[in-house]
């Protein structure tokens, strides 16, 4: 993107030009401009990143660290950079702790396989209910092989962590706290910043998933003090299949590494091999060139509009939308903390949010129903999942205007 | 003609009378409000069809050499499909059933539910209902 495109988008963006930037938004569905609100699965690409990755593959297209001839540097250049730009994106000071991965799921398996692995029988991983599947899992995974005791912080009616039964939970046993930064389910901003004072208190090191953080406001991983932190560049307006895990250089430099194969290694001998530095050590094989330059991409583009403008506009969507829904006769919100992103988890009367979703898809209206991947916060308030919609700062009131008519049609077909 | 072909023929005349997709729904869930209800007995685990997105139930039976099946929903454009599904089938000879391919879901434009990447159990339904559909059917041929 040239610089009098970003200079020009920076006050007051027209919400036309800015959906403009992202051809999927003008996809058809059953004859009718799709309103895409499931941004919380995935959100749509702009043009910048689309271009970027296009130029990456129809002029750069190189393997990176391997040659020195000139489309390999160029490569590396643009790989490497783009290191540094989600290094500069999340507050990190030094490249070397922005670790590639396919996304967020895979950023916590890599710290489960190397740091948990110095876990043992009496040590304590704390997660809580509202936590994804993949901040679940690895964790149980890794309590089968090491014999360290999962345990789980409860979430409270509204919503929120119950931050006094965390304190109590927290211990010397403790030796990660692994949390959800922004609950895909419910939209719940965690007190973040307090709990990594408590936790640190204890000397405890924090893990946050920030799949669901990233896309709508700054993360500064030094501000936070955070020592673990993951996203997906495909929920920030990047490309799929990609993502990265930010640890503190202390910590990554202790780890094992995880994969074995090619960049990972120093030197190669059937007597021993030996590994390369961070983050390298920890990025075996050929990576997602093209991703990770398109997340660089996504980064510069989320910049340019600017976080003032992402925030105003998803608030207002937020407020608006949680009006708009709330008025709707049976339908409830799950999911009511006061620090919320642009996240609406409902239920629409006795409706199965499967036939919710079914009636609003015909409408041309994409949201998300089901248990969100997270299975045990849906047992927790015994509903067997939500109707979800999300928002980007592209989606506008008029989409949210057909989300109510839709349901209130969706209501009378299924009453 | 069969059996099976002359029910779908009524259903895809029946449906063709609405040009309305949402029409079409809300037809889909009168139907299932319809169907004959499921024996609390069989509302269980071992009768569960998993959906990720809506659960199925499904009650196997047959008299004579036709198949009988009951079965439910949590999720009423499901049931509704169930409906369709089972006035096609039921009472219709397991050999008929047993390689019934179904195709009239294709006009009804229904298909798309029935896919597994739906994940609302239906697709193994089916699956289940030719299966039983076709070991009756192998079993009455022994016995013959």
């Amino acid at each position: 993107m040239n610089l009098t495109a970003a200079s020009s988008m920076t006050s007051q963006p027209d919400i036309g030009t800015l959906r403009s930037q992202f051809p999927a938004l003008q996809t058809e569905v059953h004859g009718k401009e799709v309103a895409y609100l499931d941004n919380a699965a995935t959100a749509q690409k702009p043009l910048a990143v689309l271009e970027r990755m296009e130029q990456y593959y129809r002029r750069e297209n190189a393997n990176v660290h391997r040659g020195v001839h000139t489309m390999s540097q160029v490569a590396t250049d643009a790989y490497e950079g783009a290191r540094s730009r989600m290094a500069s994106f999340l507050g990190a000071s030094d490249p070397r702790e922005i670790i590639f991965t396919r996304g967020t799921t895979e950023a916590i398996n890599l710290v489960a396989n190397t740091f948990g692995l110095g876990f043992s029988s009496g040590d304590e991983i704390l997660i809580s209910e509202m936590e994804h599947h993949s901040n679940i899992v690895p964790w149980q995974l890794l309590s089968e092989r090491t014999g360290a005791r999962v345990r789980v912080v409860p979430v409270t009616d509204e919503g929120e962590l119950d931050l006094e039964e965390f304190r109590i939970m927290l211990s010397e046993r403790t030796k990660l706290v692994a949390l959800v930064h922004v609950s895909n389910s419910l939209g719940t901003i965690n007190p973040v910043r307090r709990i990594i004072a408590d936790a640190h208190s204890m000397g405890v090191p924090v893990l946050l998933d920030g799949a669901q953080a990233v896309p709508h406001a700054k993360v500064d991983v030094k501000e936070l003090d955070v020592d673990f932190y993951s996203l997906s560049s495909h929920k920030m307006f990047g490309p799929t299949g990609v993502g990265l895990l930010y640890g503190k250089a202390e910590h990554l430099e202790a780890m094992p590494p995880w994969q074995g194969g090619g960049d990972m290694i120093e030197q190669v001998d059937f007597a021993g091999t030996t590994f390369n530095e961070i983050p390298h050590k920890f990025e075996a094989g050929t990576p997602h060139i093209a991703g990770v330059i398109g997340m660089g991409a996504a980064a510069d583009y989320m910049e340019d509009i600017g976080w003032e403008v992402i925030a105003s506009r998803e608030q207002d969507l937020l407020t608006y939308g949680t009006e708009r829904l709330a008025a709707i006769d049976g339908l409830r919100i799950v999911g009511t903390a006061p620090q919320k992103a642009a996240v609406i988890s409902f239920l629409l009367g006795n409706a199965h949010p499967y036939d919710v979703g079914t009636v609003l898809d015909r409408l041309g209206i994409a949201v998300r129903t089901g248990h969100h991947c997270t299975q045990p916060l849906m047992k927790r308030y015994g509903i067997p999942g939500t109707v979800r919609a999300s928002f980007a700062f592209y989606n506008t009131r008029e989409e949210i205007d057909r989300l109510a008519a839709g349901l209130e049609r969706a209501a009378s077909m299924l009453s | 003609m069969s059996t099976l072909d002359d029910r779908a023929s009524e259903l895809v005349a029946e449906f063709e009378l609405f040009d309305d997709w949402m029409d079409r729904y809300q037809y889909v869930i009168d139907l299932g409000k319809e169907l004959d209800p499921l024996d609390e007995a069989f509302r269980t685990d071992d009768y569960r069809i998993h959906g990720c997105q809506s659960q199925v139930w499904l009650q196997p039976g047959d008299s004579a050499g036709s198949v009988h099946f009951k079965a439910d929903s949590d999720a009423q454009i499901t049931k509704g499909l169930i409906a369709i599904l089972l006035r096609v089938v039921n009472d219709a000879p397991a050999t008929e059933v047993a390689r019934a391919d179904l195709a009239f879901l294709d006009q009804l434009e229904l298909k798309e539910h029935l896919s597994p990447t739906r994940k609302n159990g239906l697709d193994a339904m089916i699956k289940q209902i030719r299966l039983y559909a076709g070991a009756l059917a192998a079993r009455s041929a022994a016995s013959n």
